[in-house]
């Protein structure tokens, strides 16, 4: 799990003063570009509108109600979907990992479904459900459950054998020995999981938004192109984008909250 | 370290090799089995219109993309496919090399770097749309511009984290740049690297089917599209099957690919673990 490992790592170096001095220059320079190609003719102005434009574009949607009543909707089925799959995920994947011989006799059918891509199901849910929210949900469960399965699987099989012996010698309950030892064995594996799964529920919400037509800033986006209002369609594209690193952020600040006990994390911390 | 479940999966010691196999194979194809009965049973006693039977899905199957549909949608697609998963996979690693080993670069763009990868990939269809049109060049850079930031941004993480011990001694040895680059630095991100070619292949393959979802005429999204816009059931199913194998093709390939590439890495673990 090579994810794990230097998930802190990234985030002990966003913290020192100069590397995000750097890259706040970076973040400048790329803005001061696309301002000033267009501007002198490098790249055609129809296509790429100047970055002002795009960002006074962006302001001007901030102040109207239908964006964030796009903004909303995206959010909303994000979460809902994700909490979905996550509650499955888990209750499956505790269920499966811990009796070997479910693990043994399901391991061909998760490898043989996981691959699916989740977008080949868009036809069957447009007939099912049309451009409700469901959808979408169907979308995001099935593309996020795998994602948290599998973490979940990796997570109950990392139990110490010893602990676990010692557990059962104890005459724990079976209910005690799932909160007390694979539970707390697994919660790491849940959180990539959760992290995984965030971003993954993200790009099936919009994707529905955009292919099928669930409200959302993914269909703001598709109409907007489609009607050639070029710089609105850039400043969607900075909104999803914010929202995506919104959600990244959100997910990793509740992964260091959540293991903040976790070896992992706490070694983190001290240096 | 033998725990219940490794007893489990290896039988009980008395059972030749042969036994073993067969018990696998029944592990492996139970299942599927089971739940394609179960479809079949529940076709028969209460037809659904979205839910053909699977026997109806195969015959679509073979009549739909055996037929004149393979040279005018499934290859080309697949072969798009390809191509941009080769140029991705190319671009990232090289990117991602060229800025994992100078500091300052890596600095600069990382927060860039992070905002476009947190952009969802499918967002860049519109916006490819509208500056290139609907072209074969546009469906090719639209998937490789949605699937390659997985390489890059692992390939820069993988390259930073050479071991500095190993680094220097490459120095004192007067390895070349690029002896250096071909005996150490990239060996040592390849497990990096192919965590992120694992994330490449499957948004690689959900830009290809939008891509083509997206006001075109031709290609295996398009087609099936087109099924169920004409409430064409089981042909429509017998698309979804086909890309499911299409990924399911994909992720055994990585397998096999991973297993060669990072022998030497597993062999490491299992050291280590045992």
């Amino acid at each position: 799990m090579t994810t794990v490992a230097t998930a802190p790592e990234r985030r002990r170096r966003r913290l020192s003063g100069s590397t995000a001095a750097l890259g706040i220059l970076g973040l400048f320079t790329i803005g001061a570009l696309l301002e000033v190609l267009p501007r002198i003719g490098v790249l055609n102005r129809r296509f790429f509108p100047p970055s002002s434009e795009i960002l006074t574009t962006l302001i001007e949607q901030l102040g109207e109600g239908a964006f964030w009543t796009a903004v909303s909707d995206t959010l909303r089925g994000w979460a809902i979907g994700l909490t979905i799959a996550m509650v499955l995920g888990i209750a499956v994947g505790v269920i499966i990992g811990s009796v070997p011989f479910l693990r043994d006799v399901t391991s061909s059918t998760i490898e043989f479904l996981r691959p699916i891509p989740s977008v080949a199901l868009i036809p069957l849910v447009v007939l099912l459900y049309g451009t409700k929210l469901q959808s979408a949900l169907i979308l995001i469960v099935y593309a996020a459950f795998w994602q948290v399965l599998v973490q979940v699987l990796y997570g109950v099989a990392d139990v110490d054998p010893v602990v676990r012996d010692t557990a059962r010698s104890y005459r724990f309950s079976r209910w005690t020995q799932l909160r007390q030892v694979v539970w707390p064995t697994a919660l790491p594996y849940v959180m990539t999981g959760f992290r995984l799964a965030a971003a993954v529920a993200l790009i099936l919400q919009v994707t529905a938004e955009l292919v099928i037509g669930v409200p959302g800033l993914g269909r703001n986006l598709g109409v907007a192109q489609s009607s050639g209002a070029v710089s609105l369609t850039y400043a969607l594209v900075v909104a999803v984008g914010i929202i995506g690193i919104a959600i990244n952020l959100f997910a990793r600040a509740l992964e260091r909250r959540i293991l903040n006990w976790h070896p992992s994390v706490r070694r983190d911390v001290a240096r | 370290m033998s725990t219940p479940a490794d007893t489990m999966k290896s039988g009980p010691r008395g059972r030749s090799r042969g036994t073993r196999t067969v018990i696998a194979v029944l592990y492996a194809v139970a299942v599927p089995v089971v739940l394609i009965v179960a479809w079949l049973i529940w076709a028969g006693v209460s037809p659904q219109i979205f839910f053909p039977s699977p026997i109806a899905i195969a015959e679509a199957f073979v009549n739909t993309w055996l037929g004149p549909s393979l040279t005018n949608d499934v290859i080309p697609s697949l072969a798009r496919l390809g191509v941009a998963i080769v140029l991705a996979i190319t671009i990232g690693i090289a990117a991602g090399t060229v800025i994992g080993l100078t500091p300052w670069l890596r600095e600069l763009l990382e927060p860039v770097l992070e905002f476009f990868r947190a952009i969802p990939p499918p967002v860049l269809i519109p916006v490819f749309t509208l500056l290139m049109g609907i072209t074969t060049s546009m469906k090719l850079a639209v998937i490789v511009a949605g699937a390659f930031w997985p390489v890059l941004l692992n390939t820069i993480d993988g390259v930073r984290s050479t071991d500095s011990v190993m680094t220097e001694t490459a120095q004192s040895f007067r390895l070349t740049r690029a002896e250096r680059l071909r005996y150490l630095v990239l060996p040592s991100a390849a497990p990096r690297i192919m965590t992120g070619v694992r994330q490449t292949l499957s948004i690689a393959l959900i830009m290809m089917v939008i891509s083509e979802m997206f006001n075109t005429s031709s290609g295996l999204g398009y087609r099936i599209v087109y099924f169920q816009r004409n409430y064409l059931i089981a042909e429509m199913w017998s698309g979804i099957v086909l890309l499911g194998l299409v990924g399911v093709f994909l992720a055994a390939v990585f397998t096999f690919v991973e297993r060669r590439v990072l022998r030497w890495y597993h062999g490491i673990k299992e050291t280590e673990r045992a």
